[in-house]
């Protein structure tokens, strides 16, 4: 059976490490998570952007891809579709420790609706990874996420070809407990591994399909650094025409999320009938070949990779990065310990931000309530979703204290009233406090609000409109 | 529904120094603060037959029954957040209203200062729901209605930053005259305006103190109030109103008002019988925990027409010598807001002015006073408004 993507999405955080950055020295830029964010909220940020107008109940399965979820025992591809509105009635993975996860989890969902055993199947990979702090390593990671769609029907590109390859090598690893990946020596990792392997798995593919590189439009791979990249272009013997462009001059590595972050980025601005191959490395190598339809022409408004490179916000100093990832995994017991419990019984107003419309009188309301506040009738509610409404500021307040991190003063406490209805407060992410004011318009976005007791406690916060950071480069 | 007005009357009151009483536990301030208020009434301990006792902190009754060593009587622990104190009185009323007991104690206690923390901590963590922000704090609550109530009247920043620190500035003047309070000094409104930001728009000179306490009053039936004193005072109106996030589950809420102030006052009022509380009341004792909060109170009691506040407080109406005087005892300013004690620290300012005994403070023959709390937060919170007036 036929298989392939039927939507995309993406997300690359707000914020850049770039020129401008004290302590940052290098004249490209590169994205990381803001504190509030990991694999698993960008994960979710990518999937919104990859189902905007696609009917979620349709969807029989997650694949999460990443080197760095959440937890080391729990799925986090489950509290992704939760986020996500997905139905309960779904296969969720987890695919990891590789930088292969996020090629591998595509070819699965692309291998589970082949065999007929889903519709629908929505693929995330994100990842956030670390290298020594300060190091040139850590320097050329960065953060970010891609979804995909893949089905059976109303395709944008089908899947035409896989090839995989194994291979055992030691050349880039992280060990249980350990924060930092490692790597062997430069002249090993890419000698035997990298440009050996990939231009390896790439040939036996061709070869496998009776096609030659000049029958490839596009060509998508990762790679470690800029380098490498051009490396790899010679030693395939591409055009720069056919080569999509690596970003590393403003996103980095990100990781197991990287080759499909840029096969959004060669969708995006590709046309009916080309031909896209991914190419992925890490541990052996994966090779992907897909042919776009002519139904890219209708897939609408996705802020891709495009937008979301286009839209930043260079950070004042590389300290505050290395607080945020510091903040990451302090883990206060008491103060940020969240209840198992209650996030279980309340699970779908904290991860759908599902509130209630009254059923007698129509007054939105959050969160959900039993009795109506307008009405008073008693459990006769629908549910209603906040997380895809914009909203506008009805007042809000900056809070300076002792208790908020350095790097999150002040916060921003908002209320905030919905289009549709409705009105509940939260806090403010992503935004230049000088431009707040009552009235702005906002949109919401799955965040962590921090760790504690080991629970990851995640909730949704406002933002300005994503679109509302956009310079002059797409607008 | 029948009024309580004349049916009760506070024949003795006490009230302990607020402040940091590093020296002084919970149990050591209800034995100060009731045996003043023994003391005044001309009673002893053994003559009350039943206790109100008020505190957020102490959640049980056995505490203050162990404190002051009563002999087996009831003792109720009355908790309604920055109500408390007066929730205590005002339960304490219905006890001596109903016939069933004839002299009673009502008393409230807070020790804030046994907590290792400046203030008096914040909602974090999501509060154990995954659903709040942290760091979510008391001065957040009154901000967002701060910086709302700018944009609704059209206020610059600057306006109403000199608006509240003239509020500020009469608080802390009147607080200046009170041996009692937790702060003794004047500030300039300079001062208040560029204090440091505790959640902007309000700075630290916008927020009370945090402080411990404990007050106390005595009350019997109104026909047997004469057998004690002659200058007791008679309780005229209580109300109380709860809010159910109507402020939060409703858009149309305005957040420049606090409704149930003006429900609890409504009820108050009309036990009392006051048609225009601004031309009848002679001084008010309101919960002023952050100066817009006492602003926005001026506008919710009927003391100034909405949006109008910042004019009346410009032109010093509510100043100690103004046409009706707030807070003359310095307020939660000079006070700072020892949760269970507050309630009934206002009814000792009023029931000492009413006696005539408020020294540098002292109005000129007060007739009619009123206390105000307000608990929670503007969208959902507990207001409560007690009528108190002399003997006639």
């Amino acid at each position: 059976m036929m298989s392939g993507i039927i939507s995309y999405g993406a997300y690359v955080p707000l914020r850049r490490l770039g020129p401008g950055t004290r302590g940052w020295n290098l004249p490209v830029e590169k994205a990381v998570a803001n504190w509030d964010e990991d694999s698993l909220t960008m994960a979710v940020a990518a999937a919104e952007d990859c189902l905007k107008g696609i009917d979620r109940r349709k969807i029989n399965g997650l694949y999460f891809a990443s080197t760095t979820p959440p937890y080391r025992e729990k799925l986090a591809a489950t509290t992704a579709a939760w986020a996500a509105d997905l139905s309960p009635e779904i296969l969720t993975v987890d695919i990891g420790d590789s930088l292969r996860a996020g090629t591998i989890a595509l070819r699965l969902a692309c291998d589970s609706v082949a065999a007929g055993s889903a519709n629908q199947i929505l693929v995330t990979a994100s990842d956030v990874r670390l290298g020594q702090p300060r190091s040139g390593y850590d320097f050329g990671l960065g953060d970010g996420a891609a979804a995909f769609l893949i089905g059976n029907t109303d395709l944008i590109a089908t899947l035409e070809g896989t090839y995989s390859l194994a291979d055992e090598l030691l050349d880039v690893w992280r060990a249980e407990r350990a924060r930092y990946v490692r790597t062997w020596e430069d002249r090993f990792v890419y000698e035997e591994g990298y440009l050996k392997i990939l231009p390896e798995a790439v040939q036996k593919f061709l070869a496998g399909y009776n096609l030659s590189v000049k029958d490839i439009d596009k060509v998508v791979f990762s790679a470690p650094d800029a380098r490498r990249h051009r490396e790899m272009v010679a030693r395939l013997g591409l055009q720069p025409s056919q080569v999509q462009s690596p970003f590393f001059d403003k996103l980095g590595d990100t990781g197991c999320a990287f080759s499909l972050m840029l096969l959004v980025a060669a969708l995006e601005e590709s046309s009916p009938g080309q031909r896209i191959l991914v190419a992925s490395y890490g541990d052996g190598a994966d090779v992907l070949l897909f042919r776009v339809t002519d139904r890219i022409r209708e897939i609408p408004g996705r802020r891709g990779v495009r937008q979301h490179l286009a839209s930043k916000m260079i950070m004042s100093s590389i300290d505050e990065y290395l607080a945020f990832r510091e903040f990451a995994i302090s883990d206060p017991e008491g103060p940020f310990g969240a209840s198992a419990s209650v996030i279980h019984r309340e699970r779908d107003s904290i991860y759908r931000l599902y509130g209630v419309k009254c059923r007698t009188c129509g007054t939105v309301q959050y969160p959900p309530q039993r009795v109506c506040t307008r009405c008073q009738s008693k459990d006769n509610f629908e549910s209603f979703r906040f997380a895809d409404k914009k909203g506008r500021v009805f007042t809000y307040t900056l809070k300076y204290g002792a208790d908020i991190p350095p790097f999150a003063r002040p916060m921003v406490d908002t209320m905030v009233d919905f289009e549709g209805g409705g009105r509940a407060i939260f806090g403010m992410t992503d935004v230049d406090i000088r431009q707040i004011k009552i009235g702005m318009e906002v949109e919401m976005s799955f965040r962590t609000l921090g760790v504690g007791g080991g629970i990851h406690n995640y909730f949704w916060r406002c933002m300005p409109s994503r679109d509302s950071w956009l310079t002059g480069e797409v607008k | 529904m029948e009024s309580i007005k004349d049916r009760v009357a506070i024949i003795g009151m006490g009230c302990t120094k607020f402040g940091e009483n590093w020296g002084k536990s919970a149990e050591d301030m209800l034995v100060d603060a009731a045996y003043e208020a023994y003391q005044d009434a001309g009673i002893e301990p053994k003559d009350i037959q039943a206790v109100w006792f008020g505190s957020t902190r102490i959640n049980t009754a056995e505490p203050c029954a162990t404190a002051l060593k009563f002999d087996y009587i009831p003792v109720t622990r009355v908790e309604n957040l920055c109500a408390t104190a007066t929730e205590a009185l005002r339960n304490a009323c219905f006890g001596v209203a109903s016939g069933v007991y004839d002299i009673v104690l009502a008393i409230g206690v807070e020790k804030l200062k046994d907590q290792g923390i400046g203030g008096l901590g914040t909602v974090t963590g999501a509060g154990g729901n995954g659903t709040l922000e942290w760091g979510v704090s008391a001065a957040m609550f009154f901000a967002r209605m701060a910086t709302r109530y700018m944009h609704h009247y059209g206020l610059t920043y600057d306006e109403l930053k000199r608006t509240l620190a003239k509020i500020s500035v009469k608080n802390h003047h009147n607080g200046s005259l009170n041996p009692r309070a937790h702060f003794q000094r004047e500030i300039t409104e300079e001062q208040a305006i560029n204090a440091p930001m505790v959640a902007w728009p309000l700075g630290l000179y916008d927020a009370c103190g945090v402080s411990d306490g404990a007050a106390a009053a005595i009350l019997c039936r109104a026909d047997l109030a004469k057998s004690f004193r002659d200058d007791y005072i008679l309780i005229k109106g209580l109300g109380l109103a709860v809010g159910a996030r109507q402020g939060y589950l409703q858009p149309e809420y305005d957040m420049v008002h606090m409704e149930e102030t003006v429900r609890a006052s409504r009820q108050a009022y009309a036990m009392a019988g006051i048609k225009d509380p601004f031309n009848e009341i002679d001084l008010a004792e309101v919960h002023d925990c952050f100066t817009i909060t006492e602003l926005v109170i001026m506008e919710d009691l009927g003391f100034a027409p909405r949006g109008k506040a910042p004019e009346y407080v410009s032109q010093g109406i509510f100043n100690l010598d103004g046409k009706l005087a707030v807070n003359p005892d310095g307020g939660l300013k000079s006070f700072g807001h020892p949760i269970g004690a507050s309630g009934l620290r206002m009814i000792y300012e009023i029931y000492k002015q009413m006696q005539g005994k408020a020294g540098p403070r002292q109005r000129k023959n007060p007739r009619l006073g009123l206390t105000h709390n307000f608990g929670m937060n503007p969208g959902s919170g507990i207001g409560s408004v007690t009528i108190l007036g002399q003997r006639d």
